[in-house]
């Protein structure tokens, strides 16, 4: 995991291959405005891996699919190479995605059931034109087969003929196809079994090893972020309440959310014993939230400035970020 | 950085080849055995159709006073009707137009129902509103008065009547495709396409219609009964098929007044409408099963 | 198991599901015990045999295409496989619950929970109205909801409120034995945490037995007394949590652990267990699970390995299982004739 990035180029800007300012996502509802992603700022280094976890309903996939531009924001810009991706138009952006890719949470619900695994393969390389002969197509399709560790004779299968394991690696084929430099991985192993789970987890580490690829990584497994991420951010209700170093924030968590969440993991361990913190209540809803911070309903170390003040995500230390009135050392 | 994602393999690859999926297709619907028999009924009228020169014993139009409403006898299978025509002839020949009416009307409504059907459904906003409001005006107009309408302002003949029942089977087929479009548009795998940089012509083309299929094929095969249904219901009331010209609809609806006297002579027309519906709904039944992958056995 | 009396205890048992495309043999030979008050964790992927299991102790399994094949599960002494239907109903919900794993589609939609807690209580006890009503209001206070949502209907409430009423409507009925079937997987952690929490104190409360199915082996180090393995339709590791999560022996369940990535060790290497679950129509011959492990040696392909009980309580289905005294039972000199 060493040397994966350089802990000083989080500062130098020119490092940061994706970089998301002020990043919002409102959705109209019939009860008022949903706030899913509300002011997100974020940068991902070249060749780093940068964990986003939080509950369901916090934005994370919401910001993984605003980065890609599946969705528009309501606000906020999204640089990529320099590029604001805001600012392209469709063809531009159509080439643009060559080099950005996704891999989805269900390998079921993410392929078409009418394709077999040639066409779904060959479906990214064929709408970016990239080959005109078909043997090359061929030629490719084999190779990205064997590097994801799929048999040669599984080409013509259908998605329902194959388990969640292989399916996923049709899934991460065609993500790394164009041969992209930064893929958002959105819960890619969420809903695979254990043993199968290690085996993509493995592969993903594998292909950034040799491609020098970025990761945007999803997920509400925190031992599974723990193990692929450089650096995490978690979310709350749409914002980032805290984003260091991965090993630092697993250390010691400063915000008391992280501190939460962090103890709430069942560890499959007999030999420690650990605090439990059991937060009181549910996720408050992202209709219309309440100023202040959002975590006060839960917090056990909540005061009345916390009710009234949003904090804001403020450098506690180079490269260690919270967003708390009184982030808590020690657990 | 390391953007490149070549390895070299060494194994030699293997050619692609697609296993084909005809062969597929028919493989799985083979396995049905409605399926085929609704196969069988429907070559039978196809032949009926194309040689009926050559399967009608008689001239289909060739009226004869000696022998008005016989029963079924050796010579004429089916008996004659009220003017002493060959009732069989009448069937072959008439499977002609209703073949042509029940297929190319239904064409013209999957056409242009799916593809109005796909661009309400996938862009939705303002242009479903539009769209989706006339086809509710055509909707609630009842098809027969549609059918007239439209037969009225073209004229009669053969096309004209298709392009009616045509026209009036359009609302279902876009009802029908834009709530398939609907739930598939939302699918994850329409997003994976979407991000590899797929248009939206593409991923209607390549994804949506291909998905949306199940549905339609079997509302096709239903509309292909209730068009030779229409198409007689317009030649009884003289804006469709003009007698002398063999018509199943309208041999059934001369046949009503001699209802008691001969019943041969709206059974065996009837008959042959309900052989034409009928297999055209296994046919179809069996067309689904078969085009699904997943139902493979 | 220990001299502890035994509430529930499977016996051979074998269920089959015949199917168009051939038998799967979904359990073979489960062997199992659940002790009075006890918390049994019974772990595995997808596919193992675990919901068939305690479907089959619920008896409701559809039938066909299952088939119980062989075998007895014996609760207090009388065998569920031999009792009617009619017998089954009064055990069922009243003696032992189940929850499943998805809150959202368990409850009526259109009932209210407390519509639907009184009909778990209405069910097996003869009680007024007003009583029931009463009695629903406690259970609901128990999992910690306000009494007075008890008119509420499920989607007003969220995922993890669900899992409570869920809850509430399983104990309703002060079961002696309470199954459940991955209660949450669908919950958020926080979530999580707190029915966990929750099921633990309640069971302490009404001293049920629990067996709880997951794939989360931290929600078995911290909820379970026993944990039983199961890989294809077998139960091929079986003892108490130290037997498991500190002197594992079988090479499925050691595999397993070295799988997932742990919270709190730096850089650990995930090791996967190579290949797939072998498919349950087409099993493989010998150990099931020597196409994927590692020692396995010409006689795991040819003979099913006993199960040896290694130390008091805790059987390995392998041969390579070494008693705490003794021999292995088969090493690679034992080979077989």
């Amino acid at each position: 995991m060493e040397g994966r990035y350089d802990k000083e180029g989080g500062e130098d800007l020119k490092m940061a291959l994706l970089e998301v300012k002020n990043l919002k996502k409102y959705f109209k509802t019939k009860s008022g405005l949903l706030h899913a992603v509300d002011g997100v700022d974020l940068h991902i280094n070249k060749g780093e891996t940068l964990g986003l976890v939080g509950e369901s309903g916090c934005g994370k996939s919401t910001i993984g699919r605003l980065v890609l531009r599946l969705i528009e924001p309501t606000e906020g810009e999204i640089i990529f190479e320099g590029k604001d991706l805001g600012k392209l138009n469709k063809s531009e952006m159509r080439q643009m995605r060559r080099k950005m890719q996704i891999v989805f949470q269900d390998p079921y619900a993410s392929l078409d059931p009418r394709k077999n695994v040639f066409e779904l393969i060959a479906e990214p390389l064929i709408v970016q034109r990239i080959y005109s002969n078909k043997r090359e197509l061929e030629r490719r399709i084999y190779e990205l087969m064997e590097i994801v560790g799929l048999a040669q004779r599984l080409v013509n299968s259908y998605p329902h003929e194959l388990d969640g394991g292989r399916r996923q690696r049709v899934g991460v084929a065609r993500a790394i196809a164009l041969r992209p430099v930064f893929m958002v991985l959105d819960e890619p192993v969420s809903a695979l079994d254990v043993s199968i789970q290690a085996q993509i987890i493995n592969l993903l580490l594998k292909l950034q090893r040799e491609f020098g690829l970025t990761y945007l990584f999803i997920s509400h497994d925190l031992s599974v972020v723990k193990h692929i991420s450089d650096r995490v951010a978690v979310m709350y209700l749409g914002q980032i309440v805290e984003l260091a170093d991965c090993k630092e924030i697993f250390k010691e968590p400063l915000h008391p959310y992280s501190q939460a969440l962090l103890s709430a993991v069942p560890v499959p361990r007999i030999d420690l014993k650990r605090e439990k913190i059991i937060l009181e209540g549910e996720v408050p809803s992202p209709i219309n939230p309440k100023p202040g911070c959002r975590f006060t309903s839960r917090c056990r170390y909540c005061q009345d400035i916390c009710k009234t003040e949003t904090p804001v995500l403020r450098e506690i230390y180079p490269g260690r970020f919270v967003a708390c009135h009184f982030p808590q050392k020690g657990q | 950085m390391g953007t490149n994602l070549n390895t070299v393999t060494s194994k030699p690859l293997p050619v692609y080849k697609k296993r084909s999926q005809g062969a597929e297709i028919w493989r799985r619907f083979r396995q049905n055995r409605n399926a085929l028999l609704g196969m069988g009924i429907f070559f039978i009228l196809v032949s009926f159709a194309l040689f009926a020169e050559i399967i009608a014993p008689y001239d289909p139009i060739q009226q004869n006073y000696e022998k008005i409403m016989q029963p079924p006898s050796r010579q004429h299978i089916l008996g004659t009707d009220e003017l002493g025509r060959d009732i069989f002839s009448r069937i072959v020949y008439g499977a002609r137009i209703s073949m042509t009416v029940g297929l190319i009307a239904v064409g013209i409504a999957f056409v242009a129902g799916t593809a109005l059907g796909v661009i309400c459904g996938y862009y939705g906003g303002v242009i479903d509103n539009v769209i989706m409001r006339f086809v509710d005006i055509l909707m609630a107009i009842p098809a027969i008065l549609l059918n007239i309408s439209i037969v009225a302002a073209l004229g009669t003949g053969l096309q004209n009547v298709m392009i009616a029942i045509g026209v009036s089977n359009v609302p279902r087929f876009c009802r029908i495709i834009r709530a398939s479009v609907m739930s598939l548009r939302d699918q994850e795998f329409i997003e994976a396409s979407r991000a590899a940089g797929a248009t939206d012509f593409f991923i209607i083309i390549d994804h949506i219609i291909p998905n949306s299929l199940a549905p339609l094929i079997v509302q096709a095969t239903v509309s292909v009964g209730s068009s030779i249904l229409q198409c007689a219901s317009l030649s009884f009331i003289g804006l469709g098929i003009v007698p002398p010209t063999p018509e199943w609809g309208a041999m059934l609806s001369t046949g009503r007044d001699f209802l008691r006297k001969a019943p041969h002579l709206t059974t065996f027309p009837g008959l042959a409408i309900m052989a034409a519906v009928y297999a055209a709904n296994l046919m179809g039944d069996g067309l689904r099963d078969a085009l699904d992958p997943k139902l493979k056995r | 198991m220990s001299q502890q009396e035994k509430l529930l205890e499977i016996k051979n048992l074998t269920v089959h599901y015949e199917t168009v495309d051939g038998t799967v043999r979904a359990v073979e030979n489960l062997n199992l015990s659940v002790g009075a008050g006890q918390t049994l964790g019974l772990v595995g992927e997808t596919g193992a045999g675990k919901t068939t299991t305690v479907k089959t102790i619920m008896r409701i399994l559809p039938v066909p295409p299952s088939v119980i094949k062989s075998g007895e599960i014996f609760f207090k002494g009388e065998d569920l496989l031999k009792k009617t239907e009619k017998e089954m109903r009064s055990i069922r919900g009243a003696k032992i619950s189940m929850i499943f794993q998805d809150p959202m589609t368990s409850l009526n939609p259109v009932l209210t929970v407390g519509e639907q807690i009184m009909e778990a209580i209405g069910l097996h006890n003869r009680v007024s109205k007003r009583k029931a009503i009463e009695l629903a209001e406690e259970m609901l206070e128990t999992v910690g909801i306000k009494g007075d949502r008890l008119s509420d209907y499920p989607h007003q409430f969220s995922g993890g409120m669900k899992q409570r009423v869920v809850i509430a409507m399983a104990l309703a009925c002060n079961p002696q034995l309470l199954i459940a079937d991955e209660p949450t997987t669908a919950l958020d952690v926080t979530i999580q945490a707190q029915v966990l929490e929750l099921m633990q104190r309640l069971k302490r409360q009404y001293k049920t037995s629990l067996i709880m199915i997951t794939h989360d082996l931290g929600i078995v180090a911290e909820i379970c007394d026993y944990v039983a393995i199961m890989y294809a339709g077998q139960i091929v590791e079986y003892g108490s949590l130290e037997d498991i999560f500190l002197h594992a022996q079988h090479p499925y369940t050691k595999g397993l652990f070295s799988c997932i990535p742990d919270l709190y060790s730096d850089d650990k290497e995930l090791i996967p267990i190579p290949g797939l679950m072998p498919d349950p129509s087409n099993l493989p011959s010998g150990c099931r699970f020597h196409t994927r492990c590692q020692y396995s040696f010409d006689r795991c392909e040819i003979q099913e390995p006993p199960s040896v009980e290694v130390s008091p309580g805790h059987h390995v289905k392998c041969f390579f299982a070494v008693p705490e005294k003794g021999e292995p039972q088969g090493t690679p000199l034992g080979r077989p004739v």
